[in-house]
């Protein structure tokens, strides 16, 4: 086949999924970029020049910074425990278990749930005199705590509903990590009479590190946009106790109605996520694969 | 000993997984006495059973009409997944099988093009997409959510497909032009019936993370179009009818939780571990 023949088969696959997701997105990115460097807001909506007065203000505005560092603890935070928590799970499952395949689908459900819809029902669980959560507590002599009216508690439900949700998503990468692993590593751990820790830390985990690195990453970047939990259970209350950036940018926005100013705080959120994200990314494969190649 | 231990852990888990839900099962069959007078379990001891939460889904009084929703929820999902499938397949395998190159930009920059889609907060997008949409006169239409959920799943698609396609044998498709096939015939007669369960891991993808969507269905629709998340959440108040509430979130989640089981027999046969790396 001609040159030109092979050049119009190569553009005709990739060039109409690219340019539908460019057309889709690039309008948003570019409008957003725009409009961060006006004024736009309830009084005078409008794209007039505001230059970068927008993001001086964005630099000082300290509920913005505390989100954002919210965001972050409860990111990381609830994001280790769910893949502890997922890798433990799927361990369990792997192998020699009863009702195994039982077990692996109930272990699934969570992730396949609407969150906003769940976090509506957690809400009722969380309530104070008829939710679950204090009656069952209460059996063994705790609380009844104020869930979801005082900070660190609300803090906590929001952390809880998230790993309810997430934790399996980590259990099915690894899961099917665990599944694809070659017999033998483990077979010449047997015969050196390793036992169940030593061949964890020597066989299985280090063959399950890009993975893991793959499965934490696209979790941090899912966590990085926690908002629909928050914006159901607290609405980001008691105060500002449990408010993400997320959350925040969509009160001064769709709420405030000051455009201008949420889309610079957009801009902002979005880049420092790209850097930081990126950052971690290479990090983990730098601790762990570089060490061990 | 250390067999039973890991019994007792998995049941808990198990327990703690299925208990969110098993409280929706008994709520959704209380009425406004039954709530109020305390968390109870049982129907018959703990509260006097009623179907006014399950009659409320169907126009009865104190819920929502949950029909209208579900279509419009069914009808954006798998519309915006089959065209996500579609154009992330064929994206997939050029990228796969071909090199790009424009300036320095080449095939890992365009792959990461689609990925990085996934990184940007849904409320970057909400502003500028409403006014999109209201400039296009698609606000409040099934049309403008579908177009906007394209380039939430695409990503997903694309991501998935590439991955699968690299482990697919070029050889494959390299034999079949040889007989004589166009690079496309090769792809639709030999490596797309070759690609199925790669196929199926990415729609499935698209399809939970269509449904489970709230954040654009909230911002872009109103009343015309109502997606079921939002039909939900708009029960949610100070004085929430907790019985049509929980009956509706559960017919809402009740599809998805059949993936589940779908999603274990994909597990156990080897196949996902192929199409998830």
């Amino acid at each position: 086949m001609g040159q030109t023949g092979l050049r119009f088969y190569k553009f005709s696959f990739l060039l109409p999924g690219f340019l539908v997701l460019l057309a889709i997105i690039l309008f948003p990115l570019l409008f957003t970029i725009r409009v961060s460097l006006s004024g736009w807001d309830a009084i005078a909506p409008g794209l007039n020049w505001a230059g970068l007065t927008n993001y001086a203000h964005v630099f000082s505005d300290g509920r913005f910074w505390e989100a954002m560092l919210r965001l972050s603890a409860m990111a990381v935070g609830t994001v280790l425990v769910q893949y502890v928590l997922g890798f433990a799970l799927a361990l369990l499952v792997w192998r020699d278990i009863l009702f195994r395949r039982i077990f692996r689908v109930l272990f699934l459900i969570p992730m396949m749930t609407t969150p906003v819809i769940m976090s509506v029902i957690w809400r009722t669980i969380f309530h104070e005199s008829l939710g679950p959560a204090n009656d069952v507590l209460g059996l063994i002599g705790l609380g009844p705590y104020p869930w979801l009216t005082s900070a660190n508690f609300a803090m906590a439900a929001v952390m809880l509903v998230e790993i309810w949700q997430w934790t399996p998503f980590m259990f099915l990468l690894l899961l099917a990590g665990l599944l694809s692993l070659p017999r033998e590593p483990f077979l010449a751990a047997a015969i050196d009479g390793a036992g169940p820790v030593r061949t964890f830390f020597n066989v299985t985990f280090p063959l399950l590190v890009p993975v893991s690195i793959g499965a934490v990453v696209i979790r941090l970047i899912e966590a990085s946009k926690i908002m629909e939990t928050v914006y159901v259970l607290t609405s980001g209350g008691p105060g500002t106790a449990t408010e993400t950036a997320g959350y925040y940018i969509y009160i001064k926005g769709l709420r405030d109605f000051e455009i201008g100013y949420a889309a610079s705080l957009s801009i902002t959120y979005l880049v420092i996520m790209i850097v930081l994200l990126t950052i971690i990314a290479k990090l983990l494969v730098r601790i762990f694969i570089g060490r061990s190649a | 000993m250390l067999s039973t231990l890991k019994y007792i852990a998995v049941v808990l888990w198990s327990a703690f997984v299925v208990a969110p839900l098993l409280w929706a099962l008994t709520t959704s069959f209380k009425t406004a006495n039954g709530v109020t007078g305390g968390p109870t379990y049982l129907p018959y001891i703990g509260f006097e059973p009623s179907l006014d939460g399950w009659r409320s889904l169907f126009g009865g009084a104190g819920g929502i009409d949950i029909v209208r929703p579900y279509m419009d929820s069914l009808i954006v999902t798998s519309s915006a997944s089959l065209i996500s499938i579609v154009l992330g397949t064929l994206a997939a395998y050029g990228l796969s099988r071909f090199e790009y190159r424009a300036g320095f930009v080449k095939n890992t920059d365009i792959i990461f093009f689609f990925i990085s889609q996934r990184i940007m907060p849904p409320i970057v997008l909400a502003i500028p997409f409403f006014l999109m949409l209201q400039f296009l006169g698609l606000l409040d239409t099934k049309i403008g959510l579908i177009l906007v959920y394209v380039a939430l799943l695409l990503p997903i698609a694309v991501w998935i497909m590439v991955d699968f396609f690299d482990g697919v044998p070029r050889q494959i498709d390299e034999m079949a032009m040889l007989d004589g096939c166009t690079p496309f015939e090769a792809f639709w007669r030999i490596v797309l019936p070759n690609s199925m369960p790669g196929i199926l891991v990415a729609s499935m993808f698209c399809v939970i993370f269509g449904w489970n969507d709230f954040f654009f269905a909230f911002t872009l629709t109103f009343t015309d179009t109502q997606l079921l998340p939002v039909a939900v959440v708009s029960l949610n108040s100070s004085v929430t009818p907790w019985w049509s509430l929980s009956a509706s979130a559960l017919v809402s989640v009740a599809p998805l939780i059949l993936i589940a089981i779908f999603v274990e027999r994909l597990l156990s046969r080897g196949t996902l571990a192929g199409a998830i790396r």
